[in-house]
């Protein structure tokens, strides 16, 4: 036996090491209907900021065989709003504003002049599916460059043609597999996958891939993050 | 091996009893903080299971478990994640703390299931589960106590492991792939889960049949009166 004490002694020292855990008390706040909210915003900024960390922006997504696609007509349809916006193919442009160059209303025989690239790769649900499909287009970062977006702006906006809209961060939009995709499965996008342009990104999870565009912007700032991040989801949710 | 122990003569009595102290400041701390980071975590993640109760592609959509809604935290998909990428660190950083205390403090040794321990496991068992009877007392943690403390540990590295796996199975692929791959991670996410509880509802059954004393071990770090030999 190493020492002696007597019973008060002893019942005093149990209550000191028993206060020393009182800060365990502060998740307590994750409790408070005013205060859960904020403390929740912050540690999903957390993620967030150490996702964006993670990010290796040469690293690039497994691709995949074709025996591996999932079949097209079992590519689920995710719409926030409607299936199809009904937009008018003829008189469809994209339009370009922010820090570039070159804005103004780009037509799809333009930005389809640009390099084609097709891949396999696994589009994730934030609900926990996923698929994997095929995806034909060109690489927003070659768009990025015909337009003349300023190389320090950080982050890209687009509109939908269903009111939809998105951002990426730059690293995402100048990934190599970030597509403004025109094809899935080697055949012209449906209207109900977001004809005729959409997004493809496989380094994100599947509500960044906005579909049916209309708008682009390049900015400095993050203006509007994206429908479902207004809702409560993370901003930048990189897989 | 207890890191401590005194004797307590009682001021009334005359009485002397023995009390060891069973769990430093860091590991109660740790104990308390990731009980409630794990109670967060298994909420959110049920909440998060019911936007797709299901596991491997989309299709065809089986939902295998329609989890009530009532033991889930979050409201829906967006609120569970928000405590669920919250809580994930909590949960980190107390592992680590704890891990990081055990190695550096040597405390570990009192805690660690070893290959010295293997024998001790069955007599342990058949006590528990058989009626068998109580094997003598050496340690302040018998083999089968050690056991499942080292596997809810290792569990709950893989926890975070998988998890890691679902939430970032491009930067991440490599460990996706040791999985067998995104969908089995996310399988071996929810299996770990359940093993986790496992521990969780055996451990409370424990605390609940050993008493007050013990109870309180893990408030004050001193249990009085341990059956082990102290000193």
């Amino acid at each position: 036996m190493s020492s002696r004490t007597d019973s008060c002694k002893f019942r005093n020292m149990n209550r000191r090491e028993l206060l020393k855990l009182t800060p365990v008390i502060a998740l307590g706040a994750f409790a408070i209907p005013g205060v859960q909210k904020p403390l929740l915003k912050a540690g999903l900024g957390f993620s967030d900021w150490a996702s964006a960390k993670l990010f290796r922006s040469g690293h690039l997504a497994t691709t995949f065989s074709d025996s591996d696609l999932t079949p097209f007509n079992q590519f689920p349809i995710n719409d926030y709003d409607v299936d199809d916006p009904e937009v008018d193919f003829d008189r469809w442009t994209l339009t370009v504003t922010g820090a570039v160059e070159k804005p103004g209303d780009y037509t799809l025989a333009q930005i389809r002049a640009l390099p084609k690239v097709t891949q396999n790769t696994r589009h994730v649900c934030v609900e926990g599916w996923d698929v994997i499909g095929r995806f034909g287009g060109v690489r927003l970062s070659d768009l990025l460059n015909i337009i003349g977006a300023d190389p320090t702006a950080r982050f890209v906006h687009v509109e939908c043609a269903d009111d939809y809209y998105e951002s990426l961060d730059m690293a995402a939009a100048r990934h190599p597999q970030t597509l403004l995709c025109y094809e899935m499965y080697d055949r012209p996008l449906t209207r109900e996958h977001g004809a005729p342009l959409r997004l493809n990104v496989p380094t994100k999870i599947g509500y960044k891939q906005a579909k049916y565009l209309t708008d682009l912007k390049v900015s400095h700032v993050l203006e509007k993050v994206g429908y479902w991040e207004d809702q409560g989801y993370s901003e930048f949710y990189g897989l | 091996m207890a890191a401590h122990a005194i004797a307590v003569k009682n001021l009334k009595t005359g009485e002397v009893t023995e009390a060891a102290y069973e769990h430093p400041f860091v590991v109660r701390l740790c104990h308390w903080v990731n009980a409630v980071a794990l109670f967060v975590m298994v909420g959110s993640g049920f909440q998060i299971f019911r936007a797709f109760p299901s596991f491997g592609a989309k299709i065809p959509q089986k939902d295998l478990l329609h989890w009530p809604k009532a033991f889930a935290i979050g409201g829906w998909l967006g609120g569970a994640l928000q405590w669920h990428l919250t809580f994930m660190w909590i949960y980190i950083a107390t592992g680590l703390l704890y891990i990081g205390y055990q190695i550096f403090s040597g405390h570990y040794k009192q805690v660690l299931f070893r290959p010295r321990d293997v024998p001790g496991v069955w007599p342990m068992v058949r006590h528990y589960f058989f009626f068998g009877s109580k094997p003598p007392a050496r340690e302040a943690y018998n083999p089968l106590q050690k056991h499942a403390y080292t596997s809810v540990i290792v569990l709950s590295v893989l926890s975070v492991l998988t998890g890691f796996a679902i939430w970032k199975p491009v930067q991440f692929s490599w460990l996706a792939w040791l999985m067998g791959g995104f969908h089995w991670a996310r399988l071996w996410h929810f299996v770990i889960m359940w093993a986790i509880l496992a521990f969780v509802f055996g451990h409370l059954v424990m605390v609940v049949l050993h008493g007050w004393n013990n109870f309180v071990s893990m408030f004050t770090g001193w249990k009085k009166d341990p059956e082990y030999p102290v000193g």
